[in-house]
């Protein structure tokens, strides 16, 4: 499945920089994160903040406590190794800088994610992580199922992110500040606001989809269609994690609560026990790890539903081992499929004596994996029963975690023992060793591993503890770390979870195939998916069908039944027109009646005839009326201009009449009499709006303004022409700009291109 | 005189969604006129009636005469009656064009753009 082979051409120059670039920014931001350690252990809180949108107090805030520390260690690590094996990896790849673009674009998205201290720099960077994830996961864009998972993981998370933004904004409403450092330390309780629910429900969504907890698990064992090292990366330390850290950042805010420690709880169990099932059921050594990295999501939620100091501790240590076993797995997975062709376990066997350093590296991260003394993952385990036996619900926690670890112990021995100890096989490529690139990645972090088990003291100060301190917000003690706790519990625990563990290795192709005849019964979460997206597709077919008719009428129609059900109903609903007044005769003279006279007679005739002389002239008769009603009621320059446009309209017309033909009698038109009875109800709507508007109060301040400063501000006596050239006259040269666009606009189509003429066939 | 002009603005109103709902494109385009003045006439009697005044400052003097015809909506009519001539000179234009590529002003058969499904 890898996209380079050794034998490809090797990449030009400027592609070979595009790499080596890429693995300098990934270091040097680590080494800059790696100073940090110092003012951090000493429970030091560094934050930078800029103005964005000031007006709207929102601001790009950063922040640097042992959570974010620890996060961003592990993505710029993490990421400098996974870049500098995937120059080798994708040596000669025709989009080889593009993939480093990817991957440098996506580091940088998920460091600012992990940083962020506004709520609204979160999801900037939240969803610059789906896109850039997409990217990656899609890179084979010549593959379908390439593009398909691509899109699934970005729709699903997608999704996800929305729901986060409406839990933003409901949290920033309800907390007054959308940055999370005032949040925490502000006075108002949010577990205890009425918004509380809602808000939890929104921020829930987002971390569930992003971390692929059941329901949402699908698209993480899809996401394996990217090469390798992006599964590598985004499965380890960052984009899967990107959920669990908003549990973690948003745990003093949103947790402590029945709802918060319930669902985690039962949402990380489910996915936990679940996840480390189907891992085992796998054969493609990529499938089984993409499972343990849902067990280890699982695993991070469960144990964040708790106060517990042990249970934070518990998760803080765990997502340290699992970033280091699991990136270091990953990448060995890769070696594999790189030099010997293939990733199918049942294919592959003996590796040892082609490989040894990947084989000696493989099973260091699987001993860590597999919560085997003395490496960092025994310690993790240990806290893990240490924390489980102490929180609430403590035996339901107990077992999860218990079926879990057990799993994991058949799914390290599965990836990395079978392979490379086990009964030799014929790969379709002759193996051999890794170049040095590749290698260096899984050394080091296989290495790390068995160096933080044996000295938990170097990860414990720094950042666990001070993890523990920004998860808990000071409230929780970190536990001890370390390597012999003596004889207790969580001991005997260890020791029935490595029998069992032991025992479902030796007998997991069993267990596989009993696994495999459960699961041809159960219900399919992609194929599902899939159902989904058909129905909205189908749903967006309907929806144009109805909407998009093609029929100029049916779209009048839906805009003026809108007008009158949104109008008048309003009208009706609120009770607000009390019904017409008396018209005041007394004050009526003859001239009055004679133009109201002259426009509905002109109305009438526009209405009823048939023929177009006779249109026009009943439109220039209303023009003319309007304008005498400007000229009665002081407005002398509207009715002047009144009478230009009527003019110009009517020959205008005139000109257009001689190219156009004449109007059909309307009698075989259906339907008309439905269109009277809709315009008949409008036209006693508008009236009644007019008559409720008139009969009110009227504010004249603006008037009352350009009345006060139309002569001693801007030196004009006729105030209407003030306004528009002085007061608006920005707005009068947006009008000018209109009617020049449009007579372009006209010119232009009149003057088009006369192969249009060709279709005058009548 | 408020309530008078109301009810015209309705009956202009209502003649014109009349025309508009034709499957006549030039029947529309006198809809489309009538509206506007209808609209105009709707702006100018919202801002109330006052006979005679019209809203100038004489010479001499810094204010108008008090009871002068309200200068606001007069300045958003006068713009809007120059729009709907844009809106209404753009719109015949297409007409004309529609009907030399189309042969008919009948809108129910101008499918171009959105064609009749199979």
């Amino acid at each position: 499945m890898s996209a380079a082979k050794n034998d490809m051409p090797p990449a030009g120059a400027g592609q070979a920089m595009a790499g080596w670039l890429s693995v300098a920014i990934a270091a040097s931001l680590f080494a800059w994160f790696w100073q940090a350690l110092g003012p951090v252990a000493a429970g030091e809180v560094i934050r930078y903040s800029f103005d964005w949108v000031p007006s709207a107090g929102i601001a790009v805030s950063f922040l640097i406590d042992g959570l974010s520390l620890t996060f961003a260690l592990l993505i710029s690590g993490i990421g400098a190794l996974v870049m500098l094996y995937s120059t080798k990896y994708l040596a000669g790849h025709e989009h080889f800088a593009r993939f480093f673009l990817y991957l440098t674009l996506f580091m940088g998205a998920m460091l600012g994610l992990v940083l962020a201290d506004n709520l609204l720099t979160l999801f900037v960077f939240w969803e610059l992580t789906s896109i850039t994830s997409y990217l990656l996961i899609g890179f084979t864009h010549s593959s379908a199922e390439s593009r398909r998972s691509a899109l699934q993981a970005l729709l699903v998370t997608g999704a996800g992110g929305l729901a986060l933004l409406a839990g933003m904004i409901l949290l920033g409403v309800a907390a007054g500040t959308y940055e999370l450092s005032e949040i925490r330390a502000g006075d108002v309780a949010i577990t205890e606001h009425a918004l509380y629910l809602p808000i939890l429900i929104l921020f829930l969504l987002g971390a569930f989809t992003k971390s692929a907890q059941i329901p949402f698990h699908f698209w993480l064992p899809n996401a394996m269609a990217a090469p390798t090292p992006v599964s590598a990366y985004l499965h380890s330390a960052t984009m899967v994690k990107g959920g669990v850290y908003l549990l973690a950042r948003m745990h003093p805010t949103l947790g402590g609560t029945d709802v918060w420690f319930w669902t985690l709880a039962i949402a990380g169990a489910a996915t936990a026990v679940f996840a480390s099932l189907m891992a085992v059921k796998q054969t493609d050594l990529k499938q089984i790890l993409a499972y343990t990295t849902l067990m280890a999501l699982g695993t991070l939620t469960m144990f964040l539903s708790s106060d517990e100091g042990y249970a934070i501790t518990a998760a803080m240590l765990f997502l340290i081992v699992h970033s280091l076993y699991k990136a270091a797995l990953f990448l060995v997975a890769g070696i594999v499929d790189h030099e010997t062709g293939t990733r199918e376990v049942d294919r592959l066997g003996g590796l040892r004596r082609f490989m040894p350093i990947t084989a000696a590296a493989a099973a260091l991260a699987a001993l860590s994996m597999a919560g085997l003394p003395p490496l960092l993952g025994y310690i993790g385990k240990e806290v893990i029963y240490a924390a489980s036996i102490k929180m609430d619900a403590a035996w339901f926690v107990t077992a999860a975690a218990m079926a879990a670890n057990a799993l994991m112990i058949a799914a390290a021995g599965i990836v990395a023992f079978r392979p490379f100890w086990r009964g030799e096989h014929a790969t379709p490529m002759t193996p051999h060793e890794g170049p040095w690139r590749m290698l260096a990645g899984p050394v080091l972090l296989a290495a790390l591993g068995l160096l933080f088990g044996l000295v938990p003291g170097l990860i414990a100060g720094p950042l666990v503890d001070q993890g523990v301190k920004a998860i808990s917000d000071g409230a929780a003690k970190p536990a001890e770390l370390k390597l012999w706790a003596g004889v207790n519990l969580p001991l005997f625990l260890s020791v029935a979870t490595i029998a069992l563990g032991v025992a479902l290795y030796a007998g997991h192709e069993r267990v596989r195939s009993a696994l495999r005849s459960m699961g041809e019964a159960a219900p399919s979460f992609d194929r599902g998916w899939d159902r989904v997206l058909d129905g909205l597709k189908g749903l967006a077919a309907w929806q144009t069908r109805i909407l998009q008719s093609g029929v100029m009428r049916v779209y009048v129609y839906t805009v003026f039944v809108t007008l009158l059900v949104a109008v008048g109903g309003t009208l009706i609903w609120t009770g607000a027109f009390s019904g017409l007044p008396d018209v005041p005769f007394a004050e009526l003279q003859a001239k009055h009646w004679g133009v109201v006279f002259l426009i509905v007679v002109g109305t009438a005739v526009t209405t009823i005839t048939n023929s177009r002389v006779a249109a026009i002239t009943g439109l220039g008769a209303v023009g003319v009326g309007v304008a005498i009603i400007f000229i009665v009621f002081g407005a002398p320059d509207v009715a002047i201009t009144q009478l230009l446009v009527e003019t110009l309209v009517v020959v205008l017309f005139a000109v257009a009449a001689l190219r156009l033909p004449h109007m059909k009698r309307e009698d075989g038109f259906p339907n008309r009499k439905l269109d009277a009875l809709l315009a008949t109800a409008i036209g006693a709507v508008v009236t009644a709006i007019m008559v409720t508007i008139t009969s009110g109060p009227i504010n004249r301040r603006l008037t009352e303004y350009f009345e006060s400063a139309a002569w001693t501000e801007a030196y004009g006596r006729n105030i209407v022409n003030v306004i528009l050239v002085d007061f608006r006259a920005l707005d009068t040269f947006g009008e000018i700009a209109v009617v020049a666009v449009a007579g372009i606009a006209a010119w232009s189509l009149l003057k088009g291109p006369k192969s249009d003429e060709t279709e005058e066939t009548r | 005189m408020e309530v008078v002009l109301s009810c015209l603005v309705g009956v202009l109103s209502a003649a014109a969604i009349y025309l508009m709902l034709s499957r006549d494109l030039l029947r529309f385009l006198f809809g489309l006129i009538l509206i506007s003045n209808a609209a105009n006439l709707a702006i100018f009697t919202s801002g109330r009636l006052i006979t005679g005044n019209p809203p100038l400052i004489l010479e001499g003097q810094d204010f108008p005469v008090d009871e002068a015809a309200n200068a606001l909506p007069q300045a958003l009519v006068l713009t809007a009656i120059v729009i709907g001539f844009g809106l209404f000179a753009f719109a015949l234009t297409l007409t004309l064009k529609a009907y030399r590529r189309l042969g008919t002003l009948d809108t129910s058969e101008m499918r171009v753009a959105e064609p009749r499904e199979e």
